[in-house]
Formats: structure tokens, C-alpha cells, sequence
């Protein structure tokens, strides 16, 4: 094929992906965001599947037989975990504004430089070869398709393909990457980018995938079966019970559930692109789906290639390329090139921007900042010294990976160093796990953890690639470092029988969990470390209040602070945010010296830019910190879980308190606040009934002053007019009927009825609105229920008024309302329940008052007459039932009433 | 003069603020709309208006904060305030203007004395 068909269409690919990610952002601007859309995370997971996936998985298929699945039934085994382990993670993160790996851990263990610079050159060291592997992807598809197999026949042109590319890349990441310094540090363009380019890589597959099996051959049937009389073939894919293989299984399959997790791309795109935790619940089913999608064709593929070149005369990592080739299919090679092209690119571009967020965050900043001179230079652009940080180690790490990919890949096969990477950031499994679920788990034992782990690492995983390539003396494999045989790198301490990445991983793993376990029993915390142990573990106790967790005392000035802040976001900026803050904390900006919470949560800002680490330097260089003994924080910290326990207790006694003295202090209460009661509803009414009342007029007099106005227009505001006129008839009907009810001259007319069919009827009524805003409704009637004796359309008012709440608070398109009945022991339970929004706990009791809405300005959005729930209360009542809520905020809301059948 | 001044109006009643946002164009002004306290804030500090047009029950920020915001600020503090209210008891038109504002027109109001009373206090900055 033509070199220069293959440099237009990556040059056209990469322009592809510059303005979808431009798009994107442009739409985000306008206030379109696409990262809200669940899909779009789900996608942006697959980031997990790259060229090593792409091309390498067939090629693995073909060596280690169904082995390569793995590496997919990893992740799969990982996600209903996910809602257990990541969902943490991302809270923890989202609370202390933490960006990378690095930063989590450095933060966890009472944000230490050292382990954050530990972390920080562990992933650069394990993830650069897995980078390189990606560029040497895409520079030998490009040699396969352009047949210049031999590297004495490229020309220098080519050569250069890949350092322009890896290039081109650098400016892509910068430009989506590193634009703005934010504290959430999310790339909403990027993202979007390789969500795209995920879709791509898929369908590359399955088109290709689709060829080979039924353009071919004749369907997967026909593969199998010609696969099965070749007898090599037949042995591969047989699991034969050797002992060696369970154990590599095993391994393998724990080292993919933890690269899913601890990958730097995984991280960034799982946790820092996070928007939303309830994405999770779409990724936990789509992404194991999208695995088996592009799995499907793996064996037919790998097959086939065996089959149609019997004399090995092609590398099967290419079989993908070469089996087009060879029936002259040019366009379906191409479509290949371009899959592998985006599964390499997508993972290079994320895997550079967590790394340059570390190298920035974690390794360069706060060693910076122990050299004030320097500092002093970028006084007032810090965040530009940041990004330009940033700018400068993404060209370096593409750089090293080019020179890498050219240098010292070709000894390695793609498979193994991608497994070697994957072990690397295993390294991090013990900090991060113990670190959420462990309060003990300290410092020392992480830095010592992670040190010997990385090490043994090391020794088995890299120095025998080492020692082929000729860099080390071949002797250290046979007889061991120094002759010493227990020093053998692939058996050390003489375990033998185990595969090189299963033998490596154990030895690792041992070390690692055994000296954090070991040193965090032995040594202590600091207090430091102890607070922040306990703002982890606990994190979804605490985010509720999270600018009280933290424990600081000590001496700040404001004006440190400002000018700190200003740095990093401007003075507009910091001026609006400190006032906000001091505002809603009602702190005086005035006072010299900073109230110690504004020095917390500045602290989390800056951590958002630079890092917890050396935000932690950095307001430490501007405040004289106290020191505060380990005593007083284990005091404080007892006293505020007393204070939970006992909370507790009280609450269990005032409950009971309640329910004995409840019927005196009602009869009390109703009798002293009842004129109070009158007067607050009277102006509530009134002013329910103005705001409309506003519209109507201004809107007439305004068609009325202005007779040339435009007839479109003319239109609307009559539209709008009798709109407003409708709500408050409505308005003015509600408050009538509530105040029969209320005086009691309200009578119930009864007749026998059938709650079924009161139900459906309401769901009748409701058909339109519903069907309109895209809500799905369901119905789950309990046919045992009796007939019984009620109002018919009074019950039917309320089924109506609580389904339109629901179509109200529901999300468009997305909602679902399920109206189930049950009959329980003499009681009808009728309940409703959405998806929608959710009532918080301190509002559940209180919507059942009239107005409440209009109380609560700041959950007011859409409208009502806020008298609805009040008259289906009373009407409940009326029939001698009872009404209640359960709801959680952001889980949707169930209604239930009970009504008894007597 | 009057077409280079700048009006913000803030409700999150779509009805009012369709017919302030005719009204105030009618008279030439340039004229923002915001439906909510964090969105006026964004356009303050943006546009820096003359003469803000306020709403005070709204969703998040409401028209107090708002208020009190843009005359604590030195850079804003001249921006006339005018609070239009469907609380129009003597104690709320009282607190409105111990917080900062110029004038608190109480809902529902004359257009043609609403218009009138906005030009007034445009006129006074013309002047000024």
C-alpha cells in the first residue's frame, strides 16, 4: 500500500480527533456537556484496551491458548467491586481534590512528599515501556502495510512517522490538557476524544473480525471445526489441569483487576474524569460488554491465521493486518491500521496527562518549593510555572517512550511488557486498598511496602529482559546473583514452576503486603497521618461536613493567604471564593488573621492545582502551625465518634420520649401556634397568588401599550398569559378545598371501589405529560386485593397528585415510575416510586406541610402549587389511613400510602 | 445617553422576565437576563451593569446575597439595585433597603411606573 495513503489518513485521524475533542468543549461551554452522559464514562473505560489488545491478542491467543482472556476477565471480575472500591475512591478524591495516583497516596499517608515522589517515579518507570510498546505499534502496522518488513529497507521518512506522531500527540495532549489549571483537573474534550476513538477501535475489529469469519470462511462453526483437526492447534485451547497454568490463571487475573484500578490512565479516566458517581452503574454493565464485544473474534482470527499461513511465516500479533493483505482487501487493512492507530493513541494520550499531573503535582513542585529563590521568580504565575511544568514532561515522557520504543523495545515481545507494566502499578494495590479500609496502615509501612515490592519487581521482571538484551552478565540467571542460587532471578528463594510474571508477582506481592502490614503495626503515626487515615476510612461519614474534618490549629494571615490563592486563580477569582466562603461560614474578612477553617479550605483549593503535597508546603510557608500532640487528636477524634454514639443513643431515647408525650405536646402545639399557623398561611397564599398575578399584568399591559408589536411575540406573551391564569385558578381551587378539609366541613362520598382500578385510571389521566417528558411507567397491582369502601375520586386525586410529583422530579427521558399495590393484613399499601431526584432526610416530614416548596427557596425549581401533598394528605387521613416518604437524595423518592379495609 | 447603560435582569420566573426583558429593551437599554443568584453574579462581574433588576426568592443565591455581594464590592458598589418582590409587607421592604438596595418595587407593578422609575434612576447616573 501506498506510504502515502497511510500518512494522509493518521494525519486525518489525528485532525479527527483534534475536533471532536474541540467540539466538545465548545459544546461544554454553551453549557451541552457531553461527560454527564453515562455512556460517554463507560467508553472512556475502554481506554483499558490498547494496540497491546488490539494486535496482541490474537498473537497471544495463538502462543498461550485461551490464556489471554485473563486479562479481560479481570476488569469483568472487578466491576461489581467496583461499586464497593472505586465509588470510595472517587468520593475520597472528589473531597480532598485529589488528581492522580500519586497524589492519593502521597495524601493518604498524611500527605508525604516522599511517597508521592516514590509513586511518581514507580509509575514513570513501569508505564514508559508500556507507552514505547505503542508507538512501536503503530510504526509496525505501518511497516507491515507499506511490506518494508526488513528495517535495512525503511526509508528515513519512516523513521520519522513515528517521532512525528508521538509528536503530534505531545500537542494534543497539551492542547486539551493542559489549557486550564483547574482544581478538578478534568479534560472534558479529551475525554470525549477517546470515548470516540473506542467506538473506532471496536468496529475496526468487528468488521475485520466479521471478514475473516464469514467472508472466508464459512462462519464461526466452520473455523472451529477446521481448527479442531489441526491437532496443535486443538491442545491450545484445552485447559489440561497442569498445576502451573491454575497458578498463572490465577495470577493473571489479579494482576488485570488491579491494573483496571491502578493503571495512571485507568485513574485518571475512572476517578479525575469522574462527574458523577452514578455513572458507575452504567459502566458496571457496559464496560465487561464492551470487553466481550471486541473478544468475539479473537479465536476465529487467531485460527484462521494459523490456517491460512500453515508456515508461520507471519508474526501472529499481525495476523490482523496480514490476513486482509492477503486476499488484497486494501480498504479493511486500512480500517485495521486505523483501529490499532486509535487504540494506541487514546492510551497514549491519557497515560501522558495523569503521568505529567504527577510529574508536576508530585515530583517537581515540591521539591521546587523547598527553593524559595526559584519560586520567588514565578511570584505571581504559579499556576503558569505549573502548566508550563506540565507542557515541558509530556514532550520529555513522549520523548523517552520514542527513544525507548526505537532503542531497547525490539528485544521485548508487545505482551510482556504489558504485563510487566501491569505488575509495576500493582505495586500501589496494598497503600491504596489498606489505605481506605485500614486506619492503621501508616507511612512508614507504605514507603517501606512499596519500596520492596517495586524492587523485587525489579529483580524478577526486569532484569532478566535486561540480561537478554545483553546489559547484564547471563550468568546471574543461571546461577544467581554473587553464585548465590537462592538468588536466582526467575527462581528466587528456589520457587520454581511458576511462570515468570506469576513467580514475580508472588515474591512482590509478599514483600509489599508483608513489610506494610509488618511497619504499620511496629511504628506509629504521626497525627498528621492519623487524621487523615480517619477522613478516608470514614469518608462517607465525614464528606458530609468536610471543612470541619480536618484538625489544624495555628496562625495564618488573610492576606498570605489571598496573595497565595491569587497565584494560582487570580484576584477575581480568590476575591469571589473567600467571600462566598466567609459569607456562608459568616466569617469576618476583615480580621487580620484567618479563621483557621478559610485555611483548610484553602488548603484543599490549592491541593486541587498543585497537589496535596506541597499545597501542604505551602500554606505550612505562610502559617505558624502549632503543633498539636498525638493525644489531643486522638482525643478529638474519640470525641467526635462518642459524639456519633452518643447521638445515637439520645436519638433512640428522644424517640421513645417522643411517642409517649407526642399526643400532649400535639394538642399543645396545635393550640398555641394555630393563629400563628393562619397568619403565615394567609401570606403565603398571598404570595403565591402574586407571583403569577405579576406575570399577568405586566404581560398585558405590555400587549395592550404596544399594539405594533411583532405577532410571534404578541402570541407568546398571550400564551404565557393564560398559562399564568390557569395556575392560579388552580392556585385558588387548592387553597378552597384545603380549607374544607381543614375546618371539616369536607365529606367523604363512599362507595365500594376497587384500588386497581383507581390506580390505572390515574395512570390514564397521566398518559400525555408523561409520554412527553419520556418517563417509562409501570404498574405492579397485587390482584389479591379486596374491593373496598372509599371516595373513589378523592383516592383518585391523590394517585394523580403523587405520579405528576414524580413525572415533575424525574429526569426527561430517563425516568421510570413504578406504582406497585400490595395487601397486608388488612391494610392496602399503595405505593410510588421514581427515580427522580430525591427528598433530603430533613424535608421528608416537612413536604406533607402546605407550602413548603415556597418555604424552601433553593429546591423550588420546578413548580407547584406546594399545596398538592398537604390536601393528599388530608384526604389520606380522611379515610383513616396514613402517607409517608422514603427517600435518599439522588436515588429517587417512594411514596405509600396506606389505606385500611375495614 | 441612556443607550449605553447596561440593565441586568434577575428572576426565575420565566413570564417576568420575558416582559422586564421587552420593557427594558423597549427603552433602549442593553439588556442581561439571569435566572438565578450565581448566574447574575457571573454577568455583575462580567458586564458590570448600571442598574440591576432583582428578584429575591430564587433557587441557590438569592436576591439578598446578591445584593449584598455587589455593594461590598468596591469595584460594583455603584450599581443601582432595584428589588422587585412579591414580599411586600412593610418589614420586608425594610430589610430590603437596610441590605443595600436603591428602590423596592413590590409585585405586581405598573409597567409604565416600573419603566418610569428605572429611567429616573438612569437619568440620576447620566447625570451624575
Amino acid at each position: 500500500m501506498n506510504s502515502l495513503i497511510l500518512v494522509l489518513a493518521s494525519l486525518l485521524y489525528l485532525a479527527f480527533l483534534f475536533g471532536v475533542a474541540y467540539w466538545a468543549e465548545k459544546r461544554s461551554e454553551k453549557g451541552k456537556s457531553l461527560v454527564t452522559n453515562p455512556y460517554i464514562y463507560a467508553l472512556s473505560l475502554a481506554i483499558y484496551c490498547t494496540a497491546w489488545t488490539f494486535y496482541g491478542s490474537v498473537g497471544r491467543a495463538v502462543s498461550y491458548g485461551i490464556e489471554y482472556l485473563s486479562v479481560y476477565i479481570g476488569p469483568t471480575l472487578m466491576m461489581p467491586l467496583w461499586w464497593l472500591v472505586i465509588r470510595k475512591i472517587i468520593r475520597i478524591s472528589k473531597v480532598y481534590r485529589i488528581t492522580s495516583i500519586a497524589d492519593f497516596i502521597s495524601s493518604r499517608y498524611g500527605k508525604n512528599v516522599t511517597l508521592g515522589i516514590i509513586v511518581t517515579l514507580v509509575s514513570l518507570v513501569g508505564v514508559l515501556p508500556y507507552i514505547a510498546i505503542q508507538l512501536k505499534a503503530i510504526s509496525s502496522s505501518f511497516r507491515i502495510l507499506t511490506r518494508t518488513d526488513s528495517p535495512s529497507n525503511s526509508h528515513i521518512f519512516l523513521d520519522d512517522l513515528t517521532f512525528y506522531i508521538s509528536m503530534g500527540l505531545g500537542l494534543f495532549t497539551i492542547i486539551f490538557g493542559t489549557r486550564k489549571i483547574d482544581s478538578t483537573e478534568r479534560h472534558e474534550g479529551m475525554v470525549a476524544a477517546i470515548a470516540a476513538e473506542s467506538i473506532i477501535k471496536a468496529l475496526a475489529f468487528i468488521i475485520v473480525g466479521i471478514f475473516v469469519t464469514y467472508g472466508i470462511f464459512n462462519g464461526f462453526g466452520d473455523i472451529f471445526n477446521k481448527a479442531a483437526l489441526h491437532p496443535q492447534l486443538k491442545s491450545q485451547f484445552l485447559m489440561d489441569g497442569n498445576k502451573g497454568e491454575y497458578s498463572s490463571w490465577f495470577w493473571h487475573t489479579a494482576l488485570s483487576m488491579s491494573a483496571i484500578l491502578f493503571l495512571p490512565r485507568q485513574f485518571q479516566v475512572a476517578v479525575v474524569e469522574n462527574v458523577n458517581e452514578k455513572h458507575l452503574n452504567k459502566a458496571m454493565w457496559l464496560f465487561p460488554l464492551y470487553l466481550l464485544i471486541i473478544n468475539i473474534f479473537v479465536l476465529p482470527i487467531a485460527f484462521g491465521g494459523e490456517l491460512l499461513f500453515p508456515n508461520h511465516d507471519v508474526n501472529p500479533d499481525n495476523y490482523l493486518l496480514a490476513i486482509p493483505l492477503k486476499y488484497d482487501a486494501k480498504f479493511l487493512a486500512l480500517l485495521t491500521y486505523i483501529g490499532g492507530f486509535s487504540a494506541a493513541t487514546s492510551m497514549v494520550i491519557v497515560e501522558t496527562i495523569a503521568l505529567s499531573i504527577m510529574v508536576s503535582n508530585s515530583l517537581v513542585m515540591p521539591i521546587l518549593l523547598a527553593y524559595p529563590k526559584v519560586i520567588g521568580k514565578y511570584e505571581n504565575n504559579l499556576s503558569g510555572l505549573v502548566n508550563n511544568i506540565r507542557r515541558v514532561s509530556i514532550f520529555i515522557i513522549l520523548l523517552l517512550a520514542y527513544i525507548y520504543a526505537k532503542a531497547i523495545a525490539r528485544y521485548f515481545s508487545l505482551v510482556s511488557i504489558g504485563m510487566v507494566s501491569f505488575a509495576a502499578v500493582a505495586q500501589f494495590a496494598p497503600a491504596i486498598i489498606g489505605g481506605i479500609y485500614w486506619k492503621e496502615g501508616n507511612r512508614k509501612g507504605a514507603i517501606i511496602g512499596l519500596l520492596s515490592g517495586t524492587f523485587i519487581w525489579f529483580y524478577t521482571l526486569v532484569l532478566p529482559s535486561l540480561i537478554g538484551a545483553g546489559l547484564f552478565p547471563h550468568s546471574i540467571l543461571e546461577e544467581g546473583l554473587w553464585g548465590i542460587k537462592a538468588l536466582r532471578p526467575s527462581a528466587l528463594f528456589g520457587l520454581e514452576g511458576m511462570d515468570d510474571i506469576s513467580h514475580g508477582m508472588f515474591w512482590s506481592m509478599f514483600f509489599n503486603i508483608g513489610s506494610y502490614v509488618t511497619f504499620s503495626l511496629i511504628t506509629k503515626a504521626t497525627s498528621i497521618e492519623l487524621n487523615q487515615a480517619v477522613t478516608f476510612v470514614d469518608v462517607f461519614s465525614h464528606s458530609k461536613f468536610t471543612d470541619n474534618t480536618t484538625i489544624w490549629r495555628g496562625t495564618a494571615y488573610l492576606n498570605d493567604i489571598r496573595t497565595l490563592l491569587n497565584n494560582f486563580f487570580g484576584e477575581r477569582r480568590t476575591d469571589r471564593v473567600l467571600r462566598l466562603f466567609a459569607q456562608k461560614h459568616s466569617l469576618n474578612l476583615e480580621n487580620k488573621k484567618a479563621d483557621p477553617k478559610l485555611v483548610t479550605y484553602s488548603e484543599k483549593l490549592l491541593a486541587g492545582v498543585v497537589g496535596a503535597a506541597s499545597a501542604r508546603i505551602m500554606v505550612a510557608s505562610i502559617s505558624k502551625e502549632e503543633h498539636i500532640s498525638m493525644d489531643e487528636v486522638i482525643n478529638i477524634l474519640r470525641a467526635s465518634q462518642e459524639l456519633m454514639v452518643n447521638n445515637k443513643e439520645l436519638r433512640r431515647k428522644s424517640i421513645e420520649l417522643e411517642k409517649a408525650t407526642s399526643e400532649l405536646k400535639e394538642a399543645n402545639e396545635i393550640l398555641k401556634r394555630t393563629d400563628k399557623l393562619k397568619d403565615d398561611f394567609l401570606s403565603t397564599v398571598a404570595h403565591e397568588i402574586r407571583t403569577p398575578l405579576t406575570s399577568i399584568r405586566a404581560l398585558s399591559e405590555i400587549v395592550y401599550d404596544n399594539p405594533d408589536m411583532d405577532q410571534e411575540e404578541r402570541e407568546h406573551f398571550l400564551g404565557t398569559v393564560v398559562k399564568e391564569s390557569d395556575r392560579l385558578s388552580r392556585l385558588i381551587n387548592q387553597v378552597l378545598d384545603l380549607e374544607k378539609y381543614e375546618s371539616g366541613r369536607q365529606k367523604l362520598i363512599k362507595e365500594n371501589v376497587d384500588i386497581q382500578e383507581i390506580v390505572k385510571d390515574s395512570i390514564d389521566a397521566l398518559y400525555q405529560p408523561a409520554k412527553e417528558k419520556g418517563i417509562k411507567v409501570v404498574f405492579l397491582p397485587d390482584r389479591f386485593a379486596p374491593k373496598f369502601e372509599a371516595d373513589r375520586d378523592k383516592l383518585v386525586q391523590v394517585v394523580v397528585n403523587l405520579i405528576s410529583n414524580a413525572i415533575k422530579y424525574c429526569e426527561a427521558d430517563k425516568g421510570e415510575i413504578q406504582i406497585a399495590t400490595h395487601y397486608v393484613e388488612g391494610a392496602i399499601y399503595t405505593s410510588i416510586q421514581d427515580n427522580g431526584v430525591g427528598i433530603a432526610k430533613e424535608f421528608q416530614r416537612l413536604i406533607f406541610d402546605k407550602f413548603f416548596q415556597a418555604e424552601d427557596q433553593t429546591i423550588k425549581k420546578p413548580k407547584g402549587s406546594g399545596l398538592g401533598l398537604a390536601i393528599s394528605k388530608k384526604i389520606v387521613e380522611l379515610h383513616q389511613g396514613q402517607i409517608w416518604v422514603e427517600s435518599e437524595v439522588g436515588h429517587g423518592s417512594k411514596f405509600t400510602f396506606m389505606l385500611p379495609v375495614v | 445617553m441612556k443607550q449605553q447603560l447596561k440593565v441586568l435582569v434577575v428572576d426565575d420566573e420565566p413570564g417576568i422576565l420575558m416582559s422586564l426583558e421587552f420593557l427594558m429593551k423597549k427603552e433602549g437599554y442593553q439588556v442581561f437576563i439571569a435566572r438565578d443568584g450565581e448566574e447574575a453574579l457571573d454577568i455583575i462581574e462580567r458586564e458590570i451593569p448600571s442598574i440591576i433588576l432583582l428578584d429575591i426568592m430564587m433557587p441557590n443565591v438569592d436576591g439578598y446575597e446578591v445584593c449584598r455581594f455587589v455593594k461590598s464590592t468596591l469595584k460594583l458598589s455603584h450599581i443601582k439595585i432595584v428589588f422587585l418582590s412579591a414580599k411586600n409587607k412593610e418589614s420586608d421592604m425594610e430589610k430590603g433597603y437596610a441590605i443595600g438596595a436603591d428602590l423596592y418595587v413590590p409585585k405586581p407593578f405598573s409597567t409604565r411606573t416600573l419603566v418610569s422609575k428605572v429611567n429616573a434612576l438612569a437619568l440620576g447616573i447620566a447625570t451624575s
